[in-house]
Parts: structure tokens; C-alpha cells; sequence
């Protein structure tokens, strides 16, 4: 642990706007500045995150470090920046790590086969509005990587439910629903991502605030696919 | 340099199913033979990466970040235009290619437009059909709503995330496709050279952002989906990492710049809170829906909003322009917002902001109706400002957004130079001088998935390749440079930080060639702009080394890209001596303040062509002609 001091923090400053000005104090007088992942500031693009006081993207429910604000936190405070520990997450530098194993999941199965040019009419099926919503509410998943770093078992049940809900949930994607569950599945242990035991860290931490229920969704069918035998 | 749009002719209605039957196809046998580079993996770049290895391609996918997933795509928030007519409210294919027509002030290829707007339906199918969750309504059809500049609803959304999740049906996509083999990903990989071998692009040198290594890839035809330059304004609403020196290469090389000057402020972003601000947060067009924009109608009136009555309200968008209101084009708004500013009508503590109000529309439908629209929007407003937008209004201010400028491309979205295509907000084509909102998502994907496949298997077709290795001459020296440059940016080791260079470029761009210009303003910012560049190469810092993860050096090379294209900027604003769209000349204007074209002497897209380190760009006019919408004084009122 490297110890900073940010002076003259203004309440309405960001996370990463603090360690941007403490950045350029740094290479001005010769030292390595921190190294951090970010990209939109808005937190959409999932690319930020690390634990703030052992707490992943800090104190406040439903934000990622880029929107969280100074002003929740007090003159005078210790914040212990940490990257994301997993043994799926190796280190890169400092706070980043390398999360290419979400898109190794997602690459097994989170995705619904459809070649551009072939598709029907938009209205052809009519989804209802309840089942969009909370199809809607699992495509949230920001891949941040969060609910990794926060459950005691490392685990990517809650990524890997998000996705396998989202698209397990419309009826475009009723035709891969049990392939996909098992191949993402099966892609997860691969990556050496811990199991679930339904601690319920990765929930409390979600900046898109997803749901628990996405993992037994994805229990749901993984069991179902295992027994049919039909699936690939 | 010759300009040849390639545009076909006939009636515009079937340009683009001539276009098709008319251009050459790979043998499916073949196309696993060859190679194509996409760089960039936003919705133009995965979506055009996918369906060309869909097709059976050799692809190599490039993006800096960590994964295709971050583009920058991923945060337009709003919706996505197509002419589906499912409300039955006077739409079709043809008043969508109006309205973008007009609404691009009558600066745009009328034939790239049709066809934009004939693609757009069959976009919302696919989209639809890959699970993307659109907002429908209660009886299960896709619901919609309006945006600026359009008087039917055409919009369709996914909350206030239709940019993520339109994204992330093109990135599922490309990760099925990198499942089967056929494309390779190269995340935290940077594009840094063009290669251009007899004439043709082909390939790209890049850097390893976390090994530092430099290397270069071949291919037969090098896609561009790099996205927009909206950073050389340092502050806009783009990701810290967008950037222009991918397009900036290759226009270095000989692909021709368009309409650089067109830049798109957006009129409803979070306003400027304080000097170490490191981007401005969009808060989506959407919000026009049901927001009314309002000042005092008092000069340095600082009451607090709910404690200002009705008639002292100045609801300033819907007295100036009564049949469009709050939903007036992009343009309009903000030089609106910037006027009443400019009066002392501000609100905010900087006086730099107006009221975007959503009292009446929660009195009328109720606050969970609001909440279910915007509800995520709120909440992020909220998050940022610390103010409850379902309490007082919310606080806009115009920011940089959007890029119409870019890369110069043919029908084919070829630039000029053979084997090179640009695609999504890196090209400069279909929006004219101002891009209507919900129209970026549905370009990005236009040419993704439904026009670049068809044109790259022409263009291979078409030509014969020879073979290149990594022995070439030409690659070596490709390679050399970009290493040389690396090292001189590490060397110089001056006084101040690329960041402290970075923003006062971009206090010069806003300034001088923000919202409002004059050919004074614009010569002045040229000026300072060289200055700032040469002191940029004796005293930047640059901290660490080139070997591992370097952050700085990052921002170094894009920021260098930055002044050599900030100066192209202004002198392409400088030269076109009108208002159109987003360009707005104080010296051309009417006696109400709104823009005048001259479209006797402007009607032509300006296709820029490098001359050489220091040498005045030299401008070739591409001729518009209008056939099918007829060039008016563009009024909303």
C-alpha cells in the first residue's frame, strides 16, 4: 500500500477526478502516476471499479467510482484503493486487472444466433411489456465486475445470470436457452471463477442494482439443460 | 485527388438494390482467404467486425480499451430512428430521409441519406431479434417516442440505455464470432499507423498498451470505426479515451477529411461544475420529450427555481419557435441556450446553465410514468449534482457531443483512399452540418451490418493483392516511425502534463470555434493553437516508460493527433463563410439571429487533403446537389 494525500478536494469531484489531479502532481514532480481503468465517467461502460474501504465502487448503493462524489466522504478520511482481487482477475497494474474472462463467457453462449438481413419484422412478436422490463432489468449488467470482487468465493454467478436472464427471459432467445446456460456455465468454471453459496455480496454491490434472482435463473437452466441431453 | 462519390443513378428509391446487384461477390469459398481489419469495436465497428466474419472473412478486430464492450456507443442514451410508421402518425422512408435532410441543413449526399433511412427498419429488426430489450407497450409491440427535429414519433428505446444495449447485441455478436474463429479480438491494442502498400490500405501498426509492443497486421481492406474528435474540445460528452488519431492517420496518408468544422453541441448536458471537471455528462435529448426549457425572464434573476412564478418564467424555446418547441434541432437549442446566457438570464452558479423542468409533465401524467421514462437519467443527474430533478429542475447546459466531420467516403463508404472504409461517427457522410437525434446509433449500425459487408467483398473483388509479410519495406518503416514517436514524446520531459496542454487546446477550440465563430475568433485560435503545439513538443511530461502500461504516453500520442486536427477545425470553419447547422458564423446570420446558408456558394461537402507537416490542407469541393428535397430556410417555428 502507497500512501497519497489529495489536498484541496473539492465535495462535487469524483473518485477518479481526485486521483486525475493527484496524477498530475505526481508526473510533474517525477513520479509514476496511478494506473486506473476508466472511459466514460458516467458509469455505463463498466470499465472503472476497485474497492474503496473494501467496499467495491465504495459506500454508495447503485455507483460506480466515476459517479461517486466526494461529497460522501468527510475531511480527512483514509480511502484504502484496492483493485479487483480474483484469481479470474489477474493483476495488471496497480488498480487494473484484466477481465477478458467475461468476455470469454460471454463469447460460450451469451448471445442469440441471428446473421443481419434474416430477421423478422420487429412487431412480428409481440413481448409483453412485464417481460421486457425485466428483461430490460438483467441487460443492465454493466460488466464492471464488481460482483466478482465483492463475493468471498470470486464467483461470476451474478454477471453470468444477468445475461443468461436477459436473454433466457425474451422469446428470441427461447431456441439456445439450455445450450447457453450450459456453455456459459461451463465457461465460467473454466476461468476458475469461485460457485455461488447465495452470500449475496455481489447483489448489495451491483451498480445496476441486479437481482439475485438472475442466478437462480441461470441455476434454472442449467439444470434444465443438463437434463434434456438435447442441448449441445 | 479526384472525388468521385460513385453515387448510382436513377430514382433514389432503387440506388441502393441497383448498388447491391450491381457490386461483385466474393465466392464464399474465398472470403476465408482474406483478411479485413476493423478498427474499433462500437456499434458501426463489432457490428460490421461480426457480420463480416458471419459471412466466412478473415477478421482482425482492434480496440484500445479492455474490451469491445466499452465503446463509446455505449453511453447514447436516448433511442434509435427508424421509419417503421408503427403509430401510424404520417412516417415512412421517405419522410425520415427528409427530415434527416433538412435537419442536416442541406449538407449532406441525398443518396447516402435514402438509403440511411430505407436500412433503418430492417436495423430494429435485427436488433429485436437479438434479444435487444426495447421498451415496449402494454399490448407487446415496440413502443416510441419523439425527438428533436421530427414531429412524428419514430424513436425506439431501451430505457436510457439504448446505446448499451444496442451495443451489446453487436459485441454478442462479435463474441459468437470470435468463438467460431473467424474473428480475432485485439483488445488494449491501439491503432497508431495506417500501412499503405501501392497505393492501397494495407494494414495497420499498433501498440500493445500493456507490453508496449509495437507490431503490425496486414490485410486486404482496413475498416475505421473509430468513432468521434470531439475531445480536441478537451471537455465533451465522449469517454476520456476517444480520439482522432486512427482517422487523423490515415487522412495523413491520403484519406481526405470532411466538413472537419461540423462539430454537434449537444443543448442538454450536466453544466461544468469545477476547474478539474474531466468530461460533461450528456443527460439524453429524450428529456425534450416532456422537459420545458425555461430562464428568468429577469436579467441575473438568482431566486431559487420554485420560488419564480409562471409570468416571470421565459419559456424561451416555445415563444421563438411555436410548432417544434422543446424539441427544436440540437443546433437551435443550443444557440438558444447560449444566447439567453450570454444576456444574463443564466441559472446555476456560474450563470452558464437553463432550466430544464419537468413540474408540468409530473402534474400531468403523474411522477411514476416519469420515473418509468427517465427514471435512470434522474437518478444519474442526481448522483452527479446532488439536486432531485423530481423536486427542482434540472440544470442543461450545450456541451460537445457529436462529430459530423470526419473521414471523406464515397457511396461505398470508401475514403479516398483505396482498400480504406469509415464507418459510424468517423466518417463524415449522412448527417450534413447537424445530426438529428436517435440518427448516430441508427448510422453506426446502417453501415455496419448492412452496407460495409456488401461494399468491402466489392472492393476485394474487384482488385487483386499482392501478398505482404512483416519484411516489407514499407511496414518497417510504418513500424519504425510509430516507435520513433513513442520514444521523442518520452523524451522531451518538460514542465507541464499532457492533461494541462489538453485542456487549454480545448479552452481555445470552445472559445474560438464552439458555438459561435468569427472569421477574427477562428484566425486568432489558429494561432494560438500553433504555439500551444510547438510548446506541447519542447515541454510536455511524459511520465513512465514505453515498455508496460502507460497511461500518460497514451494520452500523449491522441492529444498530438489533437492540435494538428483542431487546426484543420478552424481553418475549414473559417473558410466556409455561412451558417449552416452546427457551424454558426457571427457574420452570417439573419435579423432574427437563426442561420443563413449560402447555398450558392456552400452547397458542396469540403474534402480536405493533407499537404505535408506545415503546409496549408488543400480543399476539394465535392458538389451536393438536392433533387428530392428542396433546399429551404430551415425553420422549426
Amino acid at each position: 500500500m502507497v500512501r497519497y494525500e489529495a489536498n484541496d478536494v473539492n465535495p462535487d469531484m469524483s473518485t477518479l477526478e481526485v486521483l486525475d489531479v493527484l496524477n498530475e502532481e505526481l508526473i510533474v514532480k517525477g513520479e509514476e502516476p496511478i494506473a486506473f481503468e476508466h472511459d466514460c465517467r458516467e458509469g455505463i461502460c463498466g470499465a472503472c471499479g476497485f474497492m474503496i474501504n473494501g467496499v467495491a465502487h465504495g459506500p454508495l448503493p447503485a455507483t460506480t467510482v466515476c459517479q461517486l462524489t466526494m461529497r460522501h466522504f468527510k475531511d480527512g478520511d483514509e480511502l484504502y484503493l484496492e483493485p479487483w482481487r480474483a484469481k479470474a482477475f489477474p493483476l495488471i497494474k496497480d488498480l487494473i486487472v484484466d477481465r477478458s474472462a467475461f468476455d470469454r463467457i460471454i463469447a460460450a453462449g451469451g448471445y442469440i444466433t441471428i446473421p443481419p438481413g434474416s430477421a423478422p419484422d420487429g412487431n412480428v412478436m409481440p413481448i409483453p411489456k412485464e417481460l421486457a422490463d425485466r428483461a430490460m432489468d438483467a441487460a443492465a449488467c454493466i460488466g464492471c465486475g464488481a460482483c466478482v470482487a465483492a463475493c468471498p468465493n470470486a464467483s461470476a454467478s451474478l454477471f453470468t445470470g444477468a445475461k443468461i436472464a436477459h436473454l433466457g427471459l425474451m422469446p428470441q432467445g427461447q431456441p439456445e436457452r439450455h445450450h447457453r446456460a450450459l456453455a456459459m456455465v461451463r465457461q465460467f468454471n473454466a476461468e476458475n471463477f469461485g460457485t455461488c453459496t447465495n452470500i449475496g455480496e455481489c447483489e448489495a454491490v451491483c451498480p445496476k442494482e441486479i437481482k439475485l434472482e438472475v442466478i437462480a435463473r441461470m441455476n434454472r437452466d442449467y439444470l434444465a439443460g443438463s437434463w434434456s441431453r438435447r442441448a449441445r | 485527388m479526384q472525388l468521385d462519390s460513385r453515387t448510382p443513378h436513377g430514382p433514389i428509391e432503387k440506388l441502393w438494390d441497383q448498388a447491391r446487384f450491381e457490386m461483385k461477390l466474393v465466392n464464399p469459398a474465398n472470403k476465408r482467404k482474406h483478411t479485413i481489419i476493423v478498427v474499433g469495436s462500437g456499434l458501426a465497428g463489432a457490428s460490421a467486425a461480426s457480420t463480416l466474419g458471419g459471412l466466412g472473412y478473415n477478421v482482425k478486430c482492434f480496440c484500445f480499451q479492455d474490451s469491445p464492450r466499452r465503446a463509446h456507443s455505449i453511453a447514447a442514451q436516448g433511442g434509435i430512428n427508424a421509419a417503421k410508421n408503427y403509430h401510424g402518425d404520417g412516417d415512412s422512408v421517405f419522410r425520415l430521409f427528409y427530415d434527416t435532410v433538412k435537419g442536416g441543413d442541406f449538407r449532406s449526399r441525398e443518396a447516402n441519406v435514402y438509403r440511411l433511412a430505407q436500412i433503418s427498419v430492417n436495423i430494429i429488426d435485427q436488433c429485436v431479434a437479438q434479444g435487444v430489450p426495447f421498451a415496449r407497450e402494454y399490448g407487446g409491440t415496440l413502443a416510441n417516442r419523439s425527438f428533436g427535429g421530427a414531429q412524428v414519433s419514430r424513436t425506439f428505446y431501451a430505457r436510457g440505455q439504448t446505446g448499451q444495449q444496442l451495443l451489446l447485441g453487436a459485441y454478442q455478436a462479435l463474441e459468437e464470432q470470435v468463438n467460431a474463429g473467424r474473428v480475432q479480438m485485439f483488445p488494449r491494442t491501439e491503432m497508431l499507423d495506417l500501412v499503405v502498400i501501392d497505393g492501397k490500405a494495407r494494414g495497420i501498426v499498433t501498440r500493445n498498451l500493456v507490453t508496449g509492443k509495437v507490431e503490425s497486421h496486414v490485410a486486404e481492406a482496413v475498416v475505421l470505426g473509430t468513432g468521434g474528435y470531439g475531445n480536441v474540445y478537451y471537455l465533451s460528452t465522449n469517454a476520456k479515451g476517444s480520439n482522432c488519431t486512427a482517422i487523423w492517420r490515415a487522412h495523413k496518408h491520403g484519406a481526405a477529411f470532411g466538413n472537419p468544422c461540423f462539430t454537434q453541441i449537444h443543448p442538454t448536458c450536466i453544466p461544468v461544475s469545477g476547474h478539474y471537471q474531466s468530461k460533461l455528462t450528456l443527460m439524453s435529448e429524450s428529456l425534450r420529450n416532456d422537459g420545458r426549457i425555461w430562464v428568468p425572464k429577469k436579467q441575473w434573476d438568482k431566486r431559487p427555481p420554485n420560488q419564480i412564478p409562471e409570468n416571470e418564467r421565459d419559456y424561451y424555446l416555445e415563444r421563438r419557435y411555436p410548432s417544434f418547441g422543446n424539441l427544436v434541432p440540437r443546433d437551435v437549442a443550443s444557440r438558444n441556450a447560449k444566447a439567453v446566457c450570454d444576456e444574463g438570464r443564466g441559472v446555476g452558479e456560474t450563470g452558464l446553465g437553463v432550466y430544464l423542468d419537468f413540474s408540468d409533465a409530473i402534474q400531468q401524467f403523474g411522477i411514476d410514468v416519469i420515473r418509468e421514462r427517465y427514471g435512470n437519467l434522474f437518478e444519474m443527474y442526481q448522483r452527479i449534482t446532488d439536486e432531485d430533478p423530481y423536486q427542482v429542475p434540472m440544470r442543461i447546459y450545450p456541451a460537445i457531443h457529436y462529430t459530423m466531420g470526419g473521414l471523406w467516403v464515397d457511396y461505398y463508404l470508401m475514403t479516398t483512399i483505396p482498400g480504406l472504409f469509415a464507418i459510424g461517427e468517423a466518417n463524415f457522410s449522412d448527417h450534413g452540418a447537424n445530426r438529428l437525434g436517435a440518427s448516430a446509433l441508427m448510422q453506426g449500425l446502417s453501415d455496419g451490418y448492412f452496407i460495409l459487408p456488401y461494399t468491402v467483398g466489392d472492393y476485394i473483388a474487384k482488385h487483386k493483392f499482392e501478398p505482404v509479410d512483416a519484411s516489407h519495406a514499407e511496414i518497417a518503416r510504418a513500424e519504425a516511425e510509430v516507435a520513433e514517436r513513442v520514444q521523442r514524446l518520452l523524451s522531451i520531459k518538460g514542465q507541464h502534463t499532457v492533461d494541462s496542454f489538453h485542456r487549454r487546446l480545448g479552452k481555445i477550440m470552445w472559445d474560438d470555434c464552439g458555438m459561435s465563430r468569427t472569421a477574427r475568433g477562428l484566425e486568432s485560435a489558429i494561432e494560438q493553437i500553433r504555439e500551444l503545439r510547438e510548446q506541447y513538443w519542447k515541454d510536455v511530461n511524459v511520465a513512465g516508460s514505453a515498455d508496460d502500461l502507460n497511461q500518460s504516453l497514451e494520452k500523449a500520442g491522441r492529444v498530438a493527433d489533437f492540435f494538428e486536427l483542431a487546426e484543420l477545425i478552424c481553418i475549414d470553419a473559417m473558410h466556409r463563410n455561412e451558417s449552416c447547422g452546427g457551424h454558426f458564423r457571427e457574420e452570417y446570420q439573419t435579423p432574427d439571429g437563426e442561420a443563413q446558408r449560402n447555398d450558392e456558394e456552400f452547397s458542396y461537402v469540403a474534402a480536405w487533403e493533407y499537404a505535408g507537416a506545415d503546409q496549408p490542407p488543400v480543399l476539394h469541393r465535392e458538389p451536393l446537389a438536392f433533387e428530392y428535397v428542396h433546399p429551404s430556410a430551415r425553420s422549426y417555428k
